[in-house]
């Protein structure tokens, strides 16, 4: 039987999800939109560590909330005037928004509900809880189903990725 | 924790990724446009973690899949806002209907 407390913490976490996403697309001030950027991914971290992935949720709050949000707060302030609000949408704009937000919340909510999978629960119990040293052998590992060569190819791409915001933002 | 069913975990992210969709093509600022589409990025990890921890306790490639894209996310970002300062020193504005040229 679940536990009550858990119960209430994943009605937090959903809530904060939902109604912050909703406010994120909603909202007219640029920076509140990404206030609420952050709080949607703090919500998804706490989400992560409901699911015992306590260090994928370290992750995403060190990697989204800790870099992509500041990197995304400091170009609205260098692009922006503060109190700006953008322009009001137009019933058109905003109908072919709607449109295709239900089409794909009607789709891919029918492809979840006719799955009667989904209603049950896999897990078992003898397999809960998260090791890490099987996650630091995957990631460093070259063996099957190991990660080394992604690895190191991120790293280029970080790599490669800031050498070219270096030069796209550089003054000529 | 694990007793709550999937398609509860699968339901949020669900509308995290319409909102996304919705506020993708309704918004003219660029970095608004970016703000959707981490959104959207967002929704698609929490399905792989909610996936991964369900269907296949034992083994960590959903995980894996999220770290990555993580990492990747943030790359793609910091080349984006790159991309709309370079475009705001041009312009002196990132409204994407301003910008109808390929050309400044």
């Amino acid at each position: 039987m679940e536990s009550v407390g858990s119960i209430v913490m994943y009605s937090i976490i959903v809530a904060a999800i939902i109604i912050f996403s909703i406010l994120t697309v909603t909202t007219r001030r640029i920076l509140r939109a990404a206030t609420y950027l952050l709080f949607t991914l703090f919500a998804t971290a706490g989400l992560y560590f409901m699911l015992d992935y306590e260090f994928l949720g370290a992750v995403q709050i060190a990697v989204y909330a800790g870099g992509i949000v500041v990197l995304v707060v400091f170009s609205i302030l260098l692009t922006s005037k503060p109190g700006d609000t953008s322009s009001k949408l137009t019933s058109k704009k905003r109908v072919v928004g709607l449109a295709a937000s239900v089409a794909s919340l009607a789709v891919l909510g029918y492809a979840i509900a006719s799955r009667c999978d989904f209603w049950s629960t896999f897990v078992k119990p003898s397999e809960t809880g998260f090791d890490m040293h099987l996650l630091g052998s995957m990631l460093l590992g070259t063996g099957k189903y190991q990660y080394l060569l992604p690895f190191e190819a991120v790293s280029v791409l970080l790599l490669a990725c800031i050498i070219g915001g270096v030069v796209i933002a550089r003054k000529r | 924790m694990e007793k709550l069913p999937i398609a509860l975990y699968i339901i949020p992210s669900l509308i995290m990724f319409c909102c996304g969709v919705y506020g993708f093509i309704t918004r003219k600022n660029m970095i608004a446009i970016l703000i959707s589409l981490e959104l959207m990025l967002n929704s698609v990890d929490i399905n792989f973690v909610v996936f991964n921890r369900f269907l296949y306790p034992g083994q960590l490639e959903g995980m894996m899949f999220t770290l990555f894209a993580i990492a990747i996310a943030a790359a793609e970002t910091a080349l984006a806002i790159a991309i709309i300062v370079n475009i705001f020193r041009a312009v002196k504005n990132i409204d994407i209907r301003d910008l109808n040229k390929m050309k400044f």
